[in-house]
């Protein structure tokens, strides 16, 4: 049996966050598999923010389960972290920062305390391979 | 089996949670509806602030509240005692509520009736904080026993919010809980974000909570 989309699996008793952002993924996934007439995606690359608590495991691991029956059956998730970047809102510096120090940032150029986030929060799918 | 090639997707994966949470946020602001966000870790408050906010804006404004926790009424039975209209989501073990499922509460509760509703999130630092709800306004609550160290392990919540409220004061004697240290990790995250104490159960620091929403909601309808 083949499911055009991940919506039917909705309300499952699965919990974590990981479930919903799957489903989205399968579902973008998809519509650009049919988009494009693939006969099979191989792989998808993601670009995920270091800011999320998401598990890299948990995500294939569901998409194991969501997509079965699919065009992206048995596709491989290759997740890209992208860096938590903060911007000084004293001197403007850019700087990489680490999710446990966000908490107490301080500007490696000028030593000012805070700082604007620029970026650490992404869910983004970048490409797939297909057949 | 053919060549592999590569297709360039380029998408948001919560792209359709942050349409649909900018559909309710419009929808809202017709009817100039406040929704508000409530969100903390499980036995926070979040049920007794809200119980603490109906006294407080008792004949002030038109409030309605969706609850969300997980499986259970009792939260939606407490608040409906009080005479107002609540609305329980079945989230039925999610850790989180979406713009979908709030969509679902505000169509379930005449809307254009109330000044404010209240969404009370699920009980989890974690996942509320990556899924828009279509709120306009995000609060937390932090209480004094989990320690002033949680901004510095769950620093997404605290940089999305615009106010914390940080409850249970009335524990502050009996613990090593630092306020000052508190205010400096929240504010390095969040400059923007306004920080109150309040004690739900002695009351204290109630009045300045009930100021801020009457202000948050005046300014949201153009009184001010």
């Amino acid at each position: 049996m083949r499911r055009s989309s991940a919506g039917e699996l909705k309300g499952k008793d699965i919990s974590m966050h990981e479930l919903p952002i799957t489903e989205s993924i399968l579902k973008i996934v998809l519509k650009h598999a049919e988009m494009n007439r693939v006969r099979k995606v191989m792989a998808i690359h993601l670009k995920v923010g270091k800011l999320s608590d998401l598990e890299d495991d948990w995500i294939q691991r569901y998409f194991d389960y969501l997509s079965k029956g699919t065009l992206a059956e048995g596709a491989k998730l290759k997740i890209e972290r992208t860096p938590i970047m903060v911007q000084c809102n004293t001197c403007f510096t850019s700087y990489e920062a680490e999710m446990a120090r966000m908490g107490d940032l301080v500007c490696p150029a000028c030593g000012e305390k805070g700082g604007t986030l620029l970026s650490g929060r992404e869910y983004y799918i970048k490409e797939m391979e297909v057949q | 089996m053919g060549d592999i090639r590569l297709i360039e997707v380029k998408e948001e994966i919560l792209s359709d949670n942050i349409k649909q949470a900018e559909e309710v946020r419009e929808r809202l602001r017709k009817t100039k509806t406040m929704l508000l966000n409530l969100m903390s870790s499980p036995g926070s408050g979040k049920t007794s602030l809200i119980l603490q906010t109906v006294e407080g804006l008792k004949g002030a404004m038109r409030l309605g509240v969706i609850e969300g926790d997980i499986d259970s009424t009792v939260d939606a039975e407490k608040v409906a005692a009080r005479g107002i209209p609540a609305i329980q989501l079945r989230t039925g073990g999610f850790c989180h509520l979406d713009a979908t499922m709030v969509t679902r509460g505000i169509d379930a509760m005449a809307v254009n009736e109330f000044d404010l509703v209240i969404i009370e999130n699920v009980g989890n630092l974690v996942c509320p904080a990556e899924f828009d709800t279509g709120a306009h306004k995000n609060v937390m609550i932090l209480s004094v026993p989990e320690g002033d160290d949680k901004p510095l392990k769950y620093p997404l919540m605290f940089s999305i919010c615009d106010l914390l409220l940080v409850n249970k004061i009335d524990y502050l004697s009996l613990s090593d809980f630092d306020m000052a240290a508190l205010r400096k990790r929240v504010l390095t995250l969040n400059p923007r974000i306004t920080i109150l104490e309040v004690s739900c159960k002695t009351g204290a620091g109630i009045e300045g909570w009930i100021d801020w929403l009457k202000g948050e909601v005046a300014a949201f309808k153009g009184l001010k």
